[in-house]
């Protein structure tokens, strides 16, 4: 019998984030009051964070399948199929809320997070990435959030043992007050070696492994999926605190285990810990499950059942043993100082039973706990599209070359060296293609293999045009990934955005995963994992919709990979794509004139395809000698950055003449790359364009220690390297 | 050459380090575990690899410089085995008294991972030898607690017996203190015992080793060590 203390009242289900017809459906499952402890895990299992009640509907909607998927969404990580007996493992995964309340631990943890997720499954993590979005620098909390969440990151990979090889930092007034930080980990396991969630066998022992409980970071789920109000500093105790060294400990120890051949079944405590692994677990093997609380290593005395069910501590672990291997897996833990508890069995019930002090504290249908989870069409509109801005109607209020100057030196085009010098790197000794480039690539094992990874998402695009911002996003990180030679084979999707119960809001949603799906697809770049991140709003005002495309690409021998840089002088300038000069939504329109207005430029998947094929190709027979994707900031802010990265200059030709001059330099058509040939290739290169119907022209050659632009002064590189390298550390340092 | 190369928990750049040491020396290091009381027979270099041994929770290497196989480490110092502690290794045998001095936060309080330039003071100890006196060579950092410092006697003794062996400098060599990433008292990035058979240094020879994934110039110092233990053999 369970002892129903406290009352569940209406106040109490409120606090728990549960909607009264949610109760109802409680009530109906279980034919009776829930006790305090099933109320909390009820709340645990149901809220946005676990359930994904408000996105499942559209998330079917995503393409998941390719002939190199191993698993997709549904699992701790999505792993995919890099061939010589290999596959990836990958995720990427928010932690904004905590961030904002705590950034240094809200951070870490959330690095810690997604960690687990991938060695969980077997896999050595090889790699991190994330996307950070922060509120604008003129808000008095910006640069603490920067700060912290920066040392944050680097604090736990550095100590764990990962590299941080790339990502993508911005910053718009849309984020203050709901900073966004995703963290995507990537790790490589044997193709015939991965772990899953699901339980088999009845009467095999529970085992939990890693860190003690405590109290800390309780309903941190059900702070997740609500909105910040003016109190959201008081709800810094729902953070939890992260130990990377004791991370990489469970890291050893599990994939020590796993190697001995101990593990049934394996799920990481994460979000909602115990409650949410156990049940997984359960669940997916059409088991039940009975823990007995009383066998939890706790951090304190007097912790109670709910307390225990719903603590997030971190660094933490449940396994399936198999029973014979039971002491060869314990001496395994011990050696590496962690605690092994046996806190449970699975059952042939089906259901979950919590028993704690001689109590049943909870009693529940297991499956129906996932599967009976609430699930919501909520209502959305999609807003009117924009006007598209003329270019011709742009006036330009300074000089081309001043402004390639500005915005070199703005926010989001800057160098974000201050940020990824705090991030370890090198560690592993196989980054091959460091952060500062289109994309990270790292070598697989001793090679030749090489995996190239790359986050990217332009929120202001899809807040103008959720279908087309969508589409960019994938677009982008595919071209990411293929200007380094790489074949984009899968991504993972970080989906944020405001309150779903709001229906501009939730129109938002759905159009962004209407244009991922379509570029997916087009693109033969499946989604394997994800998470979604709703609720990111305070005092009713909802942060830029910022689905961050996470894409994994291979490449079949590292040493072919290229780089943006332009290698050495006299070399021809190639522009792959059309330029029609879109300055809607463009840095330029926003950054130099002051308007954030239009739509944004259109993504045609086809040319997108066409164009990238074209590129990877030369780079792989070793014709291209540089290759660089276009995007924020268009093309002679790409061109600067070929230019600043060694130190080497270019004179190019004029704008031609039927595009105003700034709109031809500094639009933002998509599908475009820059890369460089040696000038006795450029005919041959050119032949090779014609016949693939892929627009290219040759816009100049590299040389000097200037940027060249036909009809204007010419700049010294040197000026603008440091143009572009000082914003960020003089705005950290308070001196902006 | 026989290497050994101790993992305390936390430490995290064994896996570089024992990758370095194969590719360059065609042989396996052995592997140490923290708890283990000696040291293989015949083992000919001791190597404390980089990392967080103990999360750094408390301070940098106190707790595993007071590890059961440290004192097998003294022991093979003191009759004149070669020791290589890298980063948080350094740290470990600064606290472990195999070298002088002690690591504090970067001076600018960050973690800091960035190729730097070493000058390469002398080429006449058994871990330089690969180089030229005088040389420059770019290798990784990657530490938040690099910042080298002694009291004055002891910097005064250090630098009199020419014990500093590698100093962070400008591209060209030149001493400047924005080059010195760390803030190290006289830029020192490296020093040796007073017998010559321990060296400590921060920055990362073992990640500038294979011309496929970058720089090479921690090459030499692991040739260096294979051709020194080569010829005493």
């Amino acid at each position: 019998m369970i002892r129903n203390e406290p009352r569940i009242t209406p106040e109490l289900i409120a606090e728990h984030g549960l909607k009264a017809d949610e109760y109802d459906r409680i009530l109906k499952l279980i034919g009776r009051e829930p006790s305090l402890t099933e109320l909390g895990i009820f709340s645990a299992m149901w809220n946005e964070h676990c359930s994904y009640k408000s996105s499942k509907v559209h998330l079917r909607t995503l393409p998941t399948k390719g002939p190199w998927v191993i698993q997709g969404p549904g699992e701790n990580a999505g792993v995919i199929d890099v061939g010589d007996g290999l596959a990836c493992v990958f995720k990427m995964e928010s932690h904004n809320h905590p961030s904002y309340i705590e950034p240094y631990q809200g951070a870490a943890t959330g690095v810690g997070g997604i960690l687990r997720d991938v060695f969980t499954m077997g896999a050595r993590p090889i790699a991190c990435l994330n996307a950070l979005s922060f509120g604008s620098p003129l808000h008095p909390k910006t640069r603490h959030l920067v700060s912290g969440v920066v040392a944050g990151i680097g604090g736990y990979g550095n100590s764990f043992g990962v590299p941080t090889v790339g990502g993508s930092v911005r910053f718009h007034a849309r984020y203050d007050g709901n900073c966004l930080v995703n963290a995507m980990a990537v790790g490589i396991a044997r193709k015939d070696q991965i772990f899953y969630a699901a339980a088999s066998g009845v009467g095999m022992p529970i085992v939990y492994l890693g860190s003690k409980t405590g109290r800390d970071g309780i309903h941190g789920a059900s702070m997740a999926s609500a909105e910040f109000g003016e109190d959201s500093e008081g709800k810094r105790p729902t953070v939890q605190v992260g130990d990377p060294f004791s991370e990489k400990l469970l890291l050893e120890a599990c994939l020590e285990i796993m190697q001995k051949g101990c593990v049934i079944a394996i799920q990481d405590m994460g979000a909602a810990g115990l409650t949410c692994s156990a049940v997984e677990m359960g669940a997916k093997g059409d088991l039940g499950v009975t823990l007995d609380l009383d066998k939890v290593p706790c951090r304190e005395e007097g912790m109670s059942a709910y307390e225990m069910m719903l603590s997030e501590s971190q660094e933490r672990m449940l396994m399936v043993l198999k029973p014979e291997k039971e002491k060869e897996a314990e001496a395994i833990f011990r050696k590496w100082g962690l605690d092994f508890a046996v806190v449970g069995e699975t059952t042939p019930t089906k259901r979950f039973i919590v028993r704690h002090g001689g109590d049943v504290m909870a009693d529940l249908p297991i499956k129906e706990l996932g599967d009976q989870a609430p699930e919501y069409k909520r209502p959305f509109v999609h807003a009117a599209k924009l006007k598209e801005v003329d270019a011709e109607s742009v006036q330009a209020p300074v000089g081309i070359v001043e402004a390639l100057g500005k915005l070199l030196a703005t926010p989001d085009l800057c160098s974000k060296r201050w940020v990824w010098e705090q991030y370890d790197h090198v560690i592993l000794g196989n980054t091959v293609q460091r952060p500062g480039g289109d994309a990270a690539v790292v070598r697989i094992e001793d090679g030749p293999k090489g995996l190239a990874l790359a986050t990217d998402v332009t929120p202001r695009y899809c807040e103008a045009d959720p279908f087309e911002g969508g589409k960019q996003a994938v677009a982008e990180c595919w071209r990411n990934l293929t200007a380094v030679g790489a074949r984009p084979l899968a991504v993972t999707d970080n989906l944020n955005f405001g309150n779903p119960e709001r229906p501009e809001i939730m129109g938002q949603f759905v159009g962004c995963i209407r244009g991922i799906a379509e570029a997916c697809k087009a693109l033969d770049f499946p989604v394997v994992s994800g998470n979604v991140s709703l609720y990111n709003e305070t005092n009713g005002r909802a942060i830029l919709p910022t689905p961050s495309i996470g894409g994994v690409g291979l490449i079949d021998d590292f040493k072919k990979s290229a780089t943006l840089a332009f290698k050495r002088a006299d070399e021809a300038i190639l522009l792959v794509g059309e330029t029609t000069g879109w300055l809607g939504q463009s840095m330029y329109l926003r950054e130099i004139c002051g308007r954030e207005e239009g739509g944004p430029p259109p993504v045609d998947l086809t040319e997108e395809r066409e164009n990238g094929d074209f590129v990877r190709a030369l780079i792989l027979d070793g014709t291209a000698t540089a290759a660089h994707d276009l995007s924020d900031g268009g093309l002679l802010v790409g061109l600067a950055e070929m230019a600043m990265a060694l130190g080497i200059g270019a004179d190019l030709s004029a704008a031609p003449s039927d595009i105003p001059a700034h709109a031809h330099w500094f639009g933002e058509d998509q599908a475009r790359y820059l890369v460089t040939v040696r000038t006795a290739q450029v005919d041959a290169v050119l032949a090779r364009a014609k016949a693939a119907n892929v627009p290219v022209w040759m816009i100049g050659k590299t040389g000097g220690d200037t940027l060249t632009l036909a009809g204007e002064r010419p700049i010294l590189v040197t000026i603008l390297r440091e143009r572009f390298e000082a914003w960020l550390p003089t705005y950290m340092a308070g001196e902006l | 050459m026989k290497a050994a190369v101790l993992v305390f928990p936390g430490i995290n750049r064994e896996r570089d380090m024992a990758r370095t040491l194969r590719l360059i020396s065609g042989r396996d290091p052995a592997i140490i575990w923290h708890a283990e009381t000696e040291l293989p027979a015949n083992t000919d270099l001791v190597v404390i690899p980089g990392g967080f041994s103990y999360g750094d929770y408390l301070r940098c290497g106190a707790i595993a410089a007071r590890s059961p196989i440290m004192d097998a480490v003294r022991a093979y110092a003191a009759k004149g085995g070669l020791v290589l502690a890298v980063c948080n290794g350094f740290q470990i045998a600064c606290e472990a008294g195999l070298l002088p001095g002690v690591l504090m936060r970067n001076a600018r309080l960050k973690f800091i991972c960035r190729d730097i330039f070493l000058k390469v003071e002398r080429s006449d100890t058994p871990f330089t030898r690969g180089y030229n006196a005088g040389q420059v060579i770019r290798v990784p950092t990657a530490h938040g607690e690099g910042n080298y410092t002694a009291d004055a006697d002891t910097i005064a003794r250090l630098e009199g017996e020419g014990r500093v062996i590698f100093r962070y400098v400008a591209p060209d060599g030149t001493r400047d203190p924005t080059f010195n990433v760390n803030g190290s008292t006289n830029a020192i990035a490296g020093i040796i015992n007073e017998r010559g058979n321990v060296l400590g240094m921060m920055p990362h020879p073992e990640n500038h080793v294979e011309a496929a994934i970058g720089p090479t110039d921690g090459r030499g110092l692991f040739a260096g060590l294979v051709e020194a233990l080569d010829r005493a053999a």
